[in-house]
């Protein structure tokens, strides 16, 4: 099927890629299907979280661990339960992006996760509650920290 | 808002599943505990408020030009 995308104009998606939040996510609780498409050709781990339903939604957002290796999350009984997540390796984690021009300026919500069943395609926004994670957690400290590593 | 005023290890029942117990006041600290069904998630109003704020200006990204500088550096 073609959707209408922020980022991409027209593109085609197969929907056993939908993924399912069912309860949306925080602030957009009506939006309740969302797909994930790569950001870029080359390999990067920037992600784009489109709304299949109101093309002008779409989140940026990145696998955590390449510029923060030690980020945790646990997963609540109830998350574990909501999303169905039988086996931990079925499960992928991403950080949403706030971006400005400048890198400086761009942050990463390291508190507000979201989930995601890949065998089950259904996800969610988490809420870390004890956690000291911020919600604008800078983006140019995890670039010179995924330096760092190498 | 419906106000009751209650004393500790006393509790409140909302329908039939949700219940708010006072556990224990300390100065102005309150300990509750809630028992609800897994489905209702349970969140401190602050921190599910700065969540949906960051949604909103995450929705509104001026631009995507520094993720397209990051891989042209070649970080990955």
């Amino acid at each position: 099927m073609k959707i209408e995308t922020k980022y991409s104009g027209e593109t085609e998606i197969n929907p056993s890629n939908i993924i399912h939040f069912e309860q949306g996510v925080p602030s957009f609780e009506e939006e309740k299907q969302f797909v994930l498409l790569p950001f870029s050709e080359e390999p990067s781990p920037f992600y784009i979280l489109q709304s299949t339903i109101t093309p002008g939604l779409a989140f940026m957002v990145m696998t955590p661990f390449q510029f923060f290796p030690k980020y945790e999350a646990k997963l609540a009984d109830n998350v574990i339960e909501q999303l169905e997540i039988d086996n931990e390796e079925d499960v992928a984690l991403f950080v949403i992006l706030t971006l400005r021009d400048e890198l400086v300026d761009s942050t990463a919500n390291l508190r507000g996760p979201i989930v995601i069943n890949s065998k089950k395609q259904k996800g969610k926004q988490i809420v870390l509650n004890e956690s000291s994670y911020e919600t604008k957690h800078p983006l140019a400290t995890f670039a010179a920290a995924g330096q760092k590593e190498r | 808002m419906l106000v009751l005023t209650r004393k500790t290890n006393e509790a409140i029942k909302i329908g039939d599943d949700i219940e708010i117990k006072v556990l224990s006041v300390d100065g102005d600290q309150v300990k509750i505990g809630i028992s609800a069904p897994r489905h209702v998630d349970i969140h401190r109003k602050e921190v599910y408020l700065s969540i949906q704020e960051e949604n909103n200006a995450a929705a509104n990204n001026s631009s995507v030009d520094v993720l397209q500088q990051l891989i042209k550096k070649g970080k990955f």
